[in-house]
């Protein structure tokens, strides 16, 4: 064999080792990196933070804004925990989130992983309260209704219902959670008084629904109008509408002698 | 070759033995890059602690250094950034804001100028743990396991780069043990500790100088920037004797090939971290701190001398 040969031979032997290293290694690291990021689905981040995907990315792990957190609310996560390493969180059961109006922590963000888009803490959304309606003082009839007395929206973010109870005069008093004005900051599951809090802030894509676009709610006059209901365009030949003589509902299925 | 001067074996015993019978105060003396290395990995690290734990500030309201290692603002409005983690970051497809890239600027220009691997040497806190590795080994009877190429760190830094396109994170900063020390002391517990015992004890047990040598892939970043470096270790072929002592307390003795310093008459290699171990030790005064464009003035006006 010739010397050339044998180089080759030893070139190509050393691309297949070198190749088969990196990538047995880098299958595993980024293994490690993916289990990381996906350590805990019910990490609180602090009010701007992106969804959570490019949080993780852009995040560079510096803690600033924990340094520049006033209430020592937001704590950055040690290896080996339940939250993605390095990154910002909190619990409010522990220490909610006061909403300072300069949003200090998104101001300390150096990356953006914080978005300066939000300018009014109010319109920020760490979470939504979730009420156990089993465990509410509240919805068990007693006059609670801390969380409703504490939330810093009051009225908007936490409204509360009158029920008639029973046979007796004194109304029952619900609090509810509107999650049109709920910030998540936290502060309803500090004060709830129940052992283990009776609400609680949850990620959003942990607990809210999306009915989707096809349903309509007739009944409703608030129901807008949709582009499939608005006359049709000029240059289509104008279909009649049909604009039903009862008020809609179930009646159509009477139609057509069925 | 019959060109090179010829090096007596009886010159370089002599500067070993000279090293050896050096009074206390001389000793003391060649401590001074250690000290000076220890006081600036410490003090760095107690600036970021006093100001999360103890709330220092330089003025009413002006946090002295907040924080950490990854991304800073000094004073209230000095950024810096880690500019391995921007670039990781950025290879993951998002936009970062100016603020973080014109901190890693800053950090990237400071060691385009002083040398890449004086953050190894000077402010990485993982170098206080191998340190102590390598120095308890130096005393130890403890045979090399295995040999791994050195440039096996550049494979891991292209690893690293790849990986954040890949898996859309920065995939160094999401297991990086340097990280982990320096967030956990500044910010409280984690198991960090384990990824550092681990460290210490491949350094101490497995490999020599195992993790900043071999595989630490910022280090690999910084030996890339540092190659240009304005501050390197001058050498002076005249008064060296080969002794050998330069290497022996080098951790990247592969730095010190004396037949290339001849040549450039200097350090070249982005891979020295200007620890200054080796400028402190030399018995015959050869290896000094010096800038670039001096050296090369000096060098290039003593071979046009020679020629």
């Amino acid at each position: 064999m010739s010397d050339k040969s044998v180089k080759r031979r030893d070139f190509l032997v050393k691309l297949a080792q070198g190749s088969a290293l990196a990538a047995t290694a880098g299958t595993l690291w980024a293994y490690m990196v993916k289990q990381e990021v996906r350590a805990h689905p019910y990490a609180l981040r602090p009010p701007g933070a992106l969804a959570e995907h490019d949080f993780n990315a852009l995040c560079i792990k510096c803690g600033q804004c924990v340094n520049a957190c006033p209430y020592d609310t937001l704590k950055l996560a040690g290896a080996g925990g339940d939250i993605p390493i390095g990154t910002p969180f909190f619990k409010p059961r522990e220490i909610p989130c006061y909403l300072c109006p300069d949003i200090p922590c998104l101001k300390a963000c150096p990356t953006g992983a914080l978005s300066p888009k939000l300018k009014n803490i109010n319109d920020s959304r760490m979470g939504l309260a979730v009420i156990d309606l089993e465990h509410c003082l509240s919805w068990k009839g007693l006059r609670c209704e801390i969380c409703h007395r504490e939330c810093p929206l009051k009225g908007k973010a936490i409204v509360l219902e009158t029920h008639p109870r029973g046979i007796s005069k004194h109304a029952m008093f619900f609090p509810i959670v509107n999650s049109d004005y709920c910030t998540g900051c936290g502060i309803c599951e500090k004060a709830c008084p129940t052992s283990e809090p009776a609400i609680r802030i949850l990620p959003h894509q942990m607990v809210q629904g999306k009915i989707g676009e096809h349903y309509r709610l007739g009944w409703t006059f608030e129901t807008e109008i949709t582009q499939e209901f608005k006359p049709a365009a000029p240059s289509a030949p104008p279909a009649p509408a049909e604009v039903p003589k009862q008020a809609p509902g179930m009646d159509y299925l009477n139609e057509g002698g069925l | 070759m019959s060109g090179m001067p010829q090096y007596s074996r009886a010159d370089a015993l002599a500067s070993i033995e000279k090293l050896r019978r050096r009074a206390w105060p001389a000793r003391f003396w060649s401590w001074r890059y250690i000290v000076l290395r220890r006081l600036s990995q410490f003090g760095i690290l107690l600036l970021f602690f006093g100001t999360a734990h103890w709330g220092w500030q330089a003025a009413k309201d002006v946090p002295v250094l907040t924080g950490n290692l990854s991304a800073s603002e000094f004073m209230g409005w000095f950024p810096m950034a880690d500019p391995f983690a921007v670039l990781q970051i950025f290879l993951t497809g998002h936009l970062l804001q100016p603020e973080v890239i014109l901190g890693a600027a800053i950090v990237l220009g400071f060691y385009l100028l002083v040398g890449g691997r004086v953050y190894c040497a000077w402010v990485c806190p993982v170098n206080l743990v191998t340190d102590l590795a390598g120095w308890l080994r130096q005393r130890l009877p403890i045979p090399a396991l295995f040999a791994l190429s050195r440039n096996l760190r550049y494979l891991v830094l292209a690893a690293a780069l790849v990986l954040s396109a890949i898996t859309g994170v920065a995939a160094f900063e999401w297991v990086s043990p340097i990280g982990m020390m320096h967030r956990e002391i500044i910010f409280g517990f984690g198991l960090g500790f384990l990824a550092l015992s681990a460290i210490f004890l491949f350094d101490l047990l497995i490999l020599k100088n195992g993790w900043c040598g071999h595989l630490c892939p910022l280090g690999a970043f910084y030996g890339v920037v540092g190659r240009t470096a304005l501050i390197r270790v001058r050498f002076d072929k005249a008064s060296c004797t080969h002794c050998g002592e330069c290497a022996r307390v080098c951790p990247e003795p592969q730095v010190l090939n004396l037949k290339k310093l001849e040549e450039v008459g200097l350090v070249a290699s982005g891979e020295c971290s200007n620890c200054g171990r080796c400028t402190a030790l030399c018995p015959e005064d050869s290896l000094n701190f010096d800038l670039r464009p001096l050296i090369r003035k000096h060098h290039e006006a003593r071979a046009g001398g020679q020629v």
